[in-house]
Order: structure tokens, then C-alpha cells, then sequence
């Protein structure tokens, strides 16, 4: 039998320069339609990962600072209970699934995500006709009326299941995923190594070491959610230490 | 106290069967022109789910916004029936008997437009409908998940409003079998048949008593389970801080007797106006409950600070920032302003007076009055606390309404008034055999030398 995965990510926030293509790899990678100024202004822009921008300090010494939001496949997850339909579960790797056919569209599980990383569409999605082979196959393009939200790129980690673990037999390590490239798009998109991907469960791996780093922290962590996804903060030179 | 004239039962079945037999050419204009706008709001339901719910205004912190809003709100006003009708039946007030079939009317009827909020508000309703009517999807072989406060809801609507038009049901009965008797033909025949044989013996009438008060007792723990689920429905929500709060039951039952019973005042008002029935609508009856809505709007103010003061207590980011937009950001905060003064800060003292109660112009503006406050504070509970959700600041937003939105709230409040005056067409809205019941057993009370009429009556 396989080895249980469960799957988690870190982002090092002091590597994070906000440059964006994590954001546009995502899109691509999932088919999530092109997002115009009208979706940006009417609040309706779809972005499984995005980029917050914070300022700090004051004027002349104002620094921004980056931080990228996605969804967090919290462990103790508040949209999944009320959700009426099982549209959104957590299967046994970790991973908080959103099943579209089974979505009704009530929405309360974009009112009780803290993260705010999930996505309603409102409208049929559409694609300019020079884009339609660029569609990737292996997504399903979601319909009106349904949520949608970061999967942590299931479709590459099934792809992985299915050549390491199912054809070669093998185990599907840390290694494996990095170098057979089935790591998420964000992840392979990132010049910086700011975001890490691989097995909670590997004790070898670069996410378990790096998230128990003394600077890792989670995301609204007092609000139980218990999230998979690791944060390290800043390194601030000018800081005294403790 | 009875300050009415005492009729024969000839005179009671005529005067309040009039609605049945005439109709006035101003009936039918009213009924004509809330169809006409029940039909525009048709047309835009229609529109919005051919065309998705990118028509509303809703994005992304604002998930919910006034289709929600006019939800709880109807859901609020159906907590009139059972109020009246249940607590004073089994607490044996007297002025109840003219007030009760009204208000369990507009029980089912705001229950109905209430459920028909959250069908249309899902990004799928057509699914939706399924789930509704059936708890398992054979094709996708799963149940409904019965964690979410989505499955309890309409579980206890549901519930809510099978019981009530149970009870209406049974209240019916007798009236039905008057009107039996009275008609011809096909009329003849179906009341007949919804009359379940009613011949008014002895037997027949311990029965219908005996339904009538289990009933009531029965409906009363579902009276205080619905809008409590209702409010679990925000309550439940761990990530909308100023929604995540344990007062949120009691708030929500007692603003909801609030606006229920000011509606049944309003429609009270309207009808004795409408079919002429100054002789069974009187100046005691619309007295009488004002002065149970001072007390309800005074416990519901209670219930309105405190969550306020949990709220502001807690010096929460994010939650200061939703008290922040509902007390001074406009426009939400000129809606708080308004809010307040008609839901408590106008009505209520004036409903100290006696004077007051007694007018039943200033009543029909108080009660009236009393609902727009209670529909924003439905507003300024869901919108700000969704817009402020949090503290990454970069998502928060506000929320407008756009017009497919305000022409089904429109549409809401045509149907429920639309349904109530063809069901006036249909049954009487004033129970006959009640009325002739507060004749019959209507207690004298000395008081001195003087012989005063009793509100309660003992046994």
C-alpha cells in the first residue's frame, strides 16, 4: 500500500518579491479566466493565489511588503461543515477538495473562509478564441454558479500518483516530485523559492524542515483552522533580538 | 375590554364573509397592480438565472446581501402567527380573536416568499430544488450534509410552515363549513370537501378545540427553533467575527415578534379598512397589542445594546472595523441612523400613550415604521459584517444593490400582500366562530358598583 501523503506548502515571505507569476502560472495551469479592470473594480476578479501588498513604515522610509494568499487546506477547514451538499470535503491527503458537480452555489463557504480564497462564478467564464487550445485538458472549466479555489494543482499530483506510484511502482518522495515536475504551477513559476511544496508526512522533506523553522507561523492560526500551509516571516536585519 | 356591539350569528357570518361575496372595484385595482409587479419580479428572476448572479451586486466579501436580507426578514414577520395566535389561545387573551386568522396568514405567506429567497439566491437553483425536496443525489450517491446550519434551515422552515398551515387548517374548519353552506354548485363541492364533513356536533367541535390547543402547544418550541436556526446561520460562521456571537438566537427571535406583530398590526389596519369591518377590528384590539409591542421593542432594544457591547467590547480588529462601517461610514451609517429612529426611537414612545394606540392612523405609520427599521437592521447585520470580514484589509469592500435585486424585493412585498387578499377572496380572515365564541363567553368583572368587561377569562 502506498504511503499516506499529506500534502502542505511553506511561503518564505522574505524571499517573496511580488512579482506576480505565481498569479499568472495558477491561471494559466487552471484554467482560471482572464481577469479584466471591470472584475478587478467590481470585486469580482478570480485569483486562486494572490498577492497582498502591504505598506510599512513611514514616509521616507515606507517598505512594502508581500505576502501570498491561497487556499490554506486547513486541517480543521471552516467551509467544509457548511457546506449542504459535500461540495467541498477533506480527502485523506490532506487536501480540501472542492467537487464542482456537487456545488450548489449557496456560498457559505466563501462567508466562512477567513483567507477569502474562495471564488464564485458569476458569469459563464470566457476565453478570447486565440486562447482556447491553451486551456490545460486535465481542469475542468467551471460553469456559472459554482465556487471555486486552489487544489494545490491536484491534477499534477495525481498525474505523479499515477506514473511513480502506479506504472514504476515506486514511492512517491520529495525528490520524485521535484524532479519529475509535478510540483503545483505557483511553485514551479516562483523565481524566488518562496513557496516550497511537498509531504507533511516525509519527515525528510524541505517543507517539514523548513516549517518548523523558529520564524514559521500560520495564518489566523487562533481561529482553529489548523491550516497546511506554513508562513516564515520576515528577516529584519534592524530588529533586536529577543 | 369588550366595546363591541353583540351581533346575532346571522349579522357576524354576513359582515365577515362580505370579503368573500363583494369585492370592491379598489380590491381588485390593489390586487391587479401588486400582480403586475409580482410579474416584473418574475421576469427578473427569470433574467438573473439565465443570465447567472453576475446581475446582482454581489463580490466577494459580500456573498450575501439583500436576498438574505429580505430572507430573514420575511422569515421575521412569519413569527407573527404563532405570537398571536398560539400564546394568546393557550393564555386565553380575549382580544386575540380577530387577530389571530390574520396573522397566521401572513405567517404562511411571508414564510412561503421567505423560502423562495435562498432558492433563487444559489448559484444553481435548479439543483438546489432537487436537494430541497430530496436529502440524497443517487447519482453522485451522497447524502446532505447535516453539519451545515444549510440543511437545519430549511429543516426547521419546513417544519414551520407545515405546522402552520395545519393550524390555520383546523382554525378553518367551522368557517369552511359556513361558507358550505352558503354556496352552490362547484363552490359547493370543493368546500365541502375541505370542510372534512363538519356538521358542528358536539364531538366534532371537542375535537377541533382539542387540535387547536395541541397545535398551539406543539408549534411553540418550532417558533423559537426557526429564527434560532436562522441566526445560526450567521452565528455558525467562525470567520465573519461581528456574525460569530451567541446572542444571535434570542436577538433574532425577539426582533423577529418585533417586526411579526407590527406587521400584523399594519395588515390589521389595512383589512378593517379594506372590507369595512369596523365592528370586529376595534380601537381595544389594535390597543391591546400595542402594548405588547412595547414590551417586545423595549426586551428587543435590550438584546440590540447588548450585542452592540459584546461586540465593541472584545476591541477586535476586524470587528471594530464592521461597528465602525455600520455607526459612521455612509451610507451604511445613515441606514443605522434611520434604522434606529424607526425601529424603536420613533414607535415606541409614541405607543406610551394610550392616545396613540387608540389612532389607528399612528398605529398604521408606527408598525409600518417599525418594519423598514427591522429590514435594514437585517441589512446592516449581513453587509458590514461580510465587507469587514477579517483583517486583510486589501479584500475588504462594500456592497450596492443593483436594480434585478431591488425588483424582486420589490416583488417579495407585492406577493405577500397579493396572496393575502386573493386568500381573503377565498376563506375569511376573521375567524367566524371565534368572534361568536367572544360573544358567548364574554366575562363581566365588578368593579365597585360598575360592571367592567374582562380581558382574560377565567375558569
Amino acid at each position: 500500500m502506498a504511503k499516506q501523503h499529506k500534502w502542505g506548502m511553506v511561503v518564505d515571505i522574505d524571499r517573496c518579491i511580488g512579482c506576480q507569476a505565481c498569479v499568472i502560472a495558477c491561471q494559466s495551469e487552471n484554467n482560471v479566466p482572464i481577469n479584466e479592470e471591470v472584475d478587478f473594480l467590481s470585486r469580482r476578479a478570480k485569483q486562486w493565489i494572490r498577492i497582498d501588498r502591504f505598506w510599512e513604515g513611514e514616509y521616507p522610509n515606507v517598505k512594502a511588503r508581500f505576502i501570498p494568499v491561497f487556499c490554506q487546506h486547513c486541517d480543521n477547514a471552516p467551509c467544509e461543515p457548511v457546506c449542504p451538499t459535500y461540495a467541498t470535503y477533506h480527502n485523506d491527503q490532506g487536501l480540501n477538495v472542492q467537487v464542482y458537480n456537487r456545488c450548489v452555489g449557496t456560498r457559505y463557504c466563501a462567508n466562512n473562509c477567513p483567507y477569502q480564497v474562495r471564488f464564485f462564478n458569476f458569469f459563464n467564464p470566457s476565453w478570447p478564441e486565440s486562447l482556447w487550445n491553451q486551456l490545460n485538458p486535465d481542469v475542468t472549466v467551471r460553469s456559472r454558479g459554482i465556487m471555486e479555489k486552489c487544489t494545490f494543482c491536484v491534477q499534477r499530483i495525481r498525474r505523479a500518483e499515477r506514473l511513480i506510484e502506479g506504472q514504476k511502482g515506486e514511492e512517491l518522495t520529495d525528490q520524485k516530485i521535484k524532479d519529475g515536475n509535478f510540483m503545483p504551477a505557483c511553485v514551479n513559476a516562483c523565481p524566488t523559492d518562496t513557496l516550497v511544496f511537498g509531504d507533511l508526512n516525509d519527515e525528510t522533506s524541505e517543507v517539514v524542515r523548513k516549517s518548523k523553522s523558529d520564524r514559521s507561523y500560520r495564518l489566523f492560526a487562533e481561529l482553529g483552522t489548523e491550516p497546511s500551509v506554513f508562513y516564515l516571516k520576515k528577516v529584519d536585519p534592524a530588529a533586536k533580538s529577543h | 375590554m369588550y366595546e363591541g356591539k353583540t351581533y346575532s350569528n346571522k349579522q357576524i357570518n354576513d359582515d365577515l364573509l362580505s370579503s368573500l361575496t363583494k369585492s370592491s372595484l379598489v380590491y381588485w385595482a390593489i390586487v391587479g397592480t401588486l400582480g403586475l409587479i409580482v410579474l416584473v419580479a418574475t421576469v427578473a428572476v427569470a433574467f438573473m438565472i439565465n443570465k447567472g448572479l453576475g446581475v446582482t451586486g454581489l463580490n466577494r466579501p459580500v456573498m450575501w446581501g439583500f436576498f438574505i436580507t429580505n430572507f430573514v426578514f420575511w422569515i421575521g414577520i412569519s413569527h407573527a402567527g404563532v405570537m398571536l395566535s398560539a400564546i394568546l389561545r393557550l393564555s386565553k387573551a380575549e382580544w386575540r380573536r380577530p387577530a389571530t386568522r390574520a396573522a397566521e396568514v401572513l405567517t404562511i405567506f411571508s414564510l412561503m416568499t421567505a423560502v423562495l429567497m435562498p432558492l433563487i439566491h444559489s448559484g444553481r437553483p435548479w439543483r438546489l430544488v432537487y436537494w430541497v425536496m430530496f436529502p440524497y443525489d443517487f447519482q453522485r450517491g451522497i447524502w446532505m450534509d447535516i453539519r451545515s446550519p444549510l440543511v437545519w434551515d430549511p429543516a426547521a422552515v419546513n417544519t414551520y410552515l407545515t405546522s402552520s398551515i395545519l393550524f390555520v387548517f383546523v382554525a378553518l374548519i367551522p368557517d369552511i363549513a359556513i361558507i358550505r353552506d352558503r354556496s352552490s354548485g362547484i363552490k359547493k363541492i370543493v368546500y365541502s370537501v375541505l370542510s372534512l364533513g363538519w356538521r358542528g356536533t358536539t364531538r366534532q367541535w371537542k375535537f377541533q378545540a382539542i387540535a387547536g390547543i395541541l397545535l398551539s402547544a406543539l408549534i411553540l418550541p418550532v417558533f423559537v427553533s426557526v429564527h434560532s436556526i436562522v441566526s445560526w446561520d450567521f452565528g455558525m460562521a467562525i470567520a465573519v467575527k461581528s456574525w460569530h456571537s451567541t446572542i444571535f438566537a434570542p436577538y433574532f427571535v425577539i426582533g423577529a415578534v418585533h417586526s411579526g406583530v407590527s406587521g400584523v398590526v399594519s395588515v390589521m389596519i389595512l383589512m378593517r379598512w379594506l372590507f369595512g369591518w369596523q365592528n370586529y377590528v376595534r380601537h381595544e384590539h389594535i390597543d391591546a397589542l400595542g402594548r405588547l409591542l412595547l414590551v417586545i421593542a423595549i426586551a428587543w432594544f435590550y438584546f440590540l445594546l447588548m450585542e452592540f457591547m459584546f461586540g465593541i467590547y472584545g476591541q477586535e480588529g476586524d470587528e471594530l472595523a464592521t461597528r465602525h462601517m455600520q455607526l459612521l461610514e455612509p451610507p451604511w451609517m445613515w441606514f443605522f441612523i434611520v434604522f434606529i429612529i424607526t425601529a424603536f426611537l420613533f414607535p415606541v414612545p409614541m405607543w406610551l400613550f394610550r392616545r396613540v394606540r387608540r389612532n389607528l392612523w399612528l398605529m398604521l405609520i408606527t408598525t409600518i415604521s417599525v418594519n423598514i427599521g427591522m429590514w435594514l437592521e437585517r441589512l446592516l447585520i449581513i453587509v458590514p459584517g461580510l465587507a469587514r470580514k477579517q483583517v486583510f484589509t486589501g479584500t475588504w469592500y462594500t456592497y450596492a444593490p443593483s436594480i434585478i435585486e431591488i425588483t424582486i424585493i420589490g416583488g417579495t412585498f407585492a406577493m405577500v400582500l397579493m396572496l393575502f387578499l386573493l386568500f381573503a377572496k377565498i376563506f375569511p380572515l376573521i375567524p367566524l366562530f371565534d368572534i361568536k365564541e367572544g360573544q358567548v363567553l364574554q366575562d363581566k368583572i365588578k368593579v365597585g358598583k360598575a360592571e367592567i368587561p374582562a380581558v382574560i377569562r377565567e375558569e
